[in-house]
């Protein structure tokens, strides 16, 4: 247990500082981007010059650049997100808000492709070369071709246009006061949709992994002790194979769950969910830096904690893991 | 065929022919209103603040338009374009000094305080004087607004204002506001700026951020029986398609300001049971216009911007870019506007030819590789058919020697770079025309404008004559030698060309054939609604 809680407390440490070179580096990009936020207001409010002078001052743009980078630090150091001059509200009402919804939709893509991905995997694995084997890993390469804004088109049409068995866009339906089970079930079926898009895509990611380690697997020695022992095939396929070829999906995981967040940018603003990924859009193009820093810092702390956990998960699996570092 | 060429005066005739020929009611010959149901309209976007009197801008009058009335409303028929919302009758004294309002009794606030001249006074001194972005300009000598009694606003004027341009202004300015919400606040960070609090058929209800708007009818509403519906909802579908999709499905029944693009209205218009509208937005035209930096010295030159003219074939970007959904312009004024709209002035053909002469006259050769000079063009960002353009006149420059590199910002870099650091040779621009030249068309052509001016003259453009045209449109009081100067005005843009208009457009709307009573007004996407409603 001390070596699991050595872990925690290094990749905690590591993480501030990864976590402050981001924050660093996104501040100063925003404001290498031409425009302020000032800017990105009057173009859909109008304004004049005493408008727009107003406005730099109250909001605080006519500081110089490091004045206003040291400010975000301190009020960071507080744990104060700031305030959005794009929402009015302070930043930490607004992400929180809609972290939620991302959190929902990128869980559950990848709880559908890892699962179905490396359940798929298995199936692929079992007899490699087989003619299941190639469709399937065909077929995967396929879809993992394929754009994820594309895919959420194609699918918008058939299931929601013309099929009109799902809802097209949004978390819920609007405004109509469900509670509980009720309210529940209203967003998993509006969820259909866009966790398949999302997640379809990187089910590939996990068949191939799973397969490729499955085929590396059925070389090995113990293999082939197993079968001299005249072990059942789906016994071994399961209990020695599989389970031999899962530890590099585990570290795929938690790699994926930034690469997700990514993703959702594009299948939240196509199906209209109120998620973070729309949130950064729509902070660049406010030019609004403190919200933008408050979704990355969220964002950032998600992933980090994800792979916290599995790290957690690995070293769990996986006894050789982190014995050094508990030694050391 | 889109019935976009019907021009609002021909319109403003037929429908003049008509009642006339059959001297009936309205309501003779329109279905009998069903009141109750919910109206899902789809938002492209979520304006940051709702409070019209400060915020005169359609994205906030599509939603706050419901909730919170003008004095005054854009119509088809009735006198001066005008019908009456807050205010019954407006009368401009003869000296310019002072106009009075009547207004309505009776009317009350969403919650319940009567709504009177005090209200409408504080509104005109305190918000739309001070800190409305229009309004600063057209109220600016606004001095004090007297009120005799409760339902009378007399606004007394330090210069002598035009009348003219008061009435207006009515429709897009004179959102009223209530006072007792807003007195002794401040007024731009007042939680009622978000959640307004308003005169109108709807009630704000709710806002989800990034989901919907929600309003609710107001059943006190001043307008007996009205308003009919009893829910309006604003679905948030950022993505250009959603809207097009959720149609079809039928999960929302309009879509207002072209949210379904031009490219996809032919498809949906097979739609059984939608229908593409493209009436009730002749108050808010666009005009795409090229932006001139005339402090480039090529550009400076007269003929150089003849030769620009002659270069772009404006029918050709009516039919591509706009897929017919326009019109092509002659000057600065658009031609749909009934009032000051003149179409006697200098015109630019599509000649390639004479574009290429011009060019040679101002001693501007093509070099050996076929150009003459380079120069940087910003198409704004903010539609589709603004980038469009910028790619054909790229082509068309190409054409008479003209190499133009296409600089293709997001909003708020292109508005600085145009507006602020003047890093432009031509711009693609799409400004509004709000149905009077002072408050709109104007700002884009006269001098002495500071840096930083969004949508204004930034192109270091100085013309002498055309400033005191516009100084002394400013302090004209007779209507009628008001309308000759801003028609002296186009002529004068015209010849000298300090931008080039190139085309008028205006949005469209996509409605389920459900949605009854709509676009019957020219503004009619950013007014009421109190009279829609929604058929079985």
């Amino acid at each position: 247990m001390t070596r699991t809680l050595r872990l925690v407390r290094r990749r905690l440490v590591g993480s501030v500082f990864v976590l402050l070179i981001v924050v660093v580096g996104s501040f100063l990009m925003l404001e290498a981007a031409p425009g302020d936020a000032v800017d990105a207001y009057v173009v859909s409010m109008g304004g004049d010059a005493g408008l727009v002078e107003a406005l730099r001052h109250s909001w605080g743009l006519d500081q110089s650049i490091w004045t206003r980078l040291a400010n975000y630090l301190w009020a960071l150091l507080h744990l104060d997100l700031g305030w959005s001059v794009t929402f009015s509200r302070p930043i930490r009402d607004v992400v929180l808000e809609r972290l939620p919804n991302t959190l929902l939709l990128m869980g559950s893509a990848t709880a559908l492709s890892f699962f179905l991905g490396s359940a798929l995997g298995i199936v692929a694995g079992a007899r490699p070369g087989s003619l299941r084997d190639r469709l399937l890993s065909t077929g995967s390469l396929a879809l993992y071709a394929v754009p994820s804004f594309w895919l959420a088109l194609v699918l918008v049409i058939v299931f929601a246009v013309d099929l009109r068995w799902l809802p097209i866009a949004g978390i819920e339906t609007i405004a109509s006061n469900k509670t509980g089970l009720a309210r529940a079930a209203d967003i998993a079926w509006h969820l259909v949709l866009p966790v398949s898009a999302l997640g379809f895509i990187y089910l590939a990611l996990y068949l191939r992994m799973m397969r490729a380690g499955m085929a590396e697997v059925w070389r090995q020695d113990f293999i082939l002790a197993a079968r001299a022992r005249g072990l059942p095939r789906r016994r071994i396929v399961l209990a020695h194979v599989a389970r031999n070829a899962l530890l590099p999906l585990v570290t795929m995981l938690g790699l994926q769950s930034a690469q997700m967040l990514g993703g959702s940018v594009v299948i939240e603003s196509v199906f209209s969910v109120p998620g973070l990924g729309r949130l950064a859009q729509e902070a660049v193009a406010g030019r609004d830096t403190p919200l933008l820093l408050g979704i990355i810092l969220v964002s950032a702390v998600t992933v980090v904690l994800i792979n916290l956990a599995v790290d957690i998960a690995y070293a769990l699996l996986d006894p050789r893991v982190g014995a050094n570092e508990a030694t050391a | 065929m889109p019935d976009f060429s019907l021009s609002r005066r021909s319109l403003l005739a037929s429908s003049a022919a008509l009642m006339a020929s059959t001297a009936l009611p309205r309501f003779a010959w329109a279905q009998t209103p069903k009141a109750g149901g919910r109206l899902v309209v789809a938002a492209d976007s979520e304006p940051r603040n709702l409070n019209p009197a400060i915020v005169a801008s359609n994205g906030v009058f599509f939603v706050s338009s419901k909730v919170i009335e003008t004095l005054a409303e854009a119509d088809y028929t009735a006198k001066d374009q005008l019908a009456p919302r807050l205010a019954t009758s407006w009368e401009g004294a003869a000296d310019g000094r002072s106009v009075t309002f009547k207004l309505r009794e009776g009317v009350t606030w969403h919650d319940g305080k009567p709504f009177t001249a005090a209200d409408v006074a504080f509104s005109a001194l305190e918000v739309w004087k001070p800190l409305q972005n229009l309004g600063r300009t057209v109220f600016k000598d606004l001095e004090a607004v007297e009120t005799p009694d409760d339902h009378t606003a007399v606004f007394k004027f330090s210069k002598p204002t035009p009348f003219q341009l008061v009435r207006n202004a009515l429709p897009a300015l004179s959102s009223v506001v209530p006072k007792h919400l807003y007195e002794g606040t401040r007024i731009e960070e007042n939680p009622a700026n978000n959640a307004p609090v308003g005169t109108g058929p709807f009630k704000f209800a709710e806002y989800k951020a990034g989901q919907y708007y929600r309003l609710e009818k107001n059943p006190a509403y001043w307008e007996k029986d009205q308003p009919y519906l009893d829910e309006i909802i604003y679905q948030v579908l950022p993505d250009r398609t959603s809207a097009a999709n959720a149609l079809e499905a039928g999960e929302i029944q309009l879509a207002a300001f072209s949210a379904v693009p031009l490219a996809d209205l032919e498809r949906i218009s097979k739609v059984p049971g939608l229908t593409v509208v493209t009436k009730g937005y002749e108050g808010l035209t666009y005009q795409l216009v090229v932006e001139i930096n005339h402090r480039r010295k090529e550009l400076a030159n007269l003929k150089v911007r003849q030769a620009i003219a002659h270069a772009i074939d404006k029918n050709f970007v009516v039919k591509t870019v706009f897929l017919g959904y326009a019109h092509a312009a002659t000057g600065p004024v658009p031609a749909n506007d009934p009032q000051f709209y003149t179409p006697d002035v200098e015109t630019y053909p599509f000649d390639v030819a004479k574009a290429n002469a011009l060019l040679d006259a101002a001693g501007y050769k093509k070099g050996a590789d076929g150009t003459r000079f380079s120069l940087r063009l910003l198409p704004a960002p903010y539609f589709n058919e603004t980038k469009q353009f910028g790619d054909y006149l790229r082509q068309a420059l190409a054409a008479v020697g003209i190499d133009a590199q296409l600089v293709n910002n997001d909003s708020a870099a292109h508005i600085k770079a145009v507006y602020t650091d003047h890093a432009f040779d031509l711009a693609v621009g799409p400004p509004v025309f709000r149905g009077d030249p002072a408050i709109s068309t104007t700002i884009l052509v006269q001098s002495g404008i500071p840096d930083g001016v969004p949508f204004s003259n930034q192109g270091g453009y100085k013309n002498a004559e055309i400033d005191a045209i516009i100084e002394k449109a400013s302090e004209e009081l007779d209507a009628e030698k008001r309308t000759e100067l801003y028609r002296e005005f186009q002529k004068k843009v015209a010849a000298d060309l300090p931008l080039i208009n190139v085309a008028e457009w205006s949005f469209t709307s996509v409605a389920s054939d459900k949605v009854r009573n709509i676009a019957n007004n020219p503004r009619w996407a950013v007014s009421n609604w109190a009279d829609t409603w929604l058929a079985e």
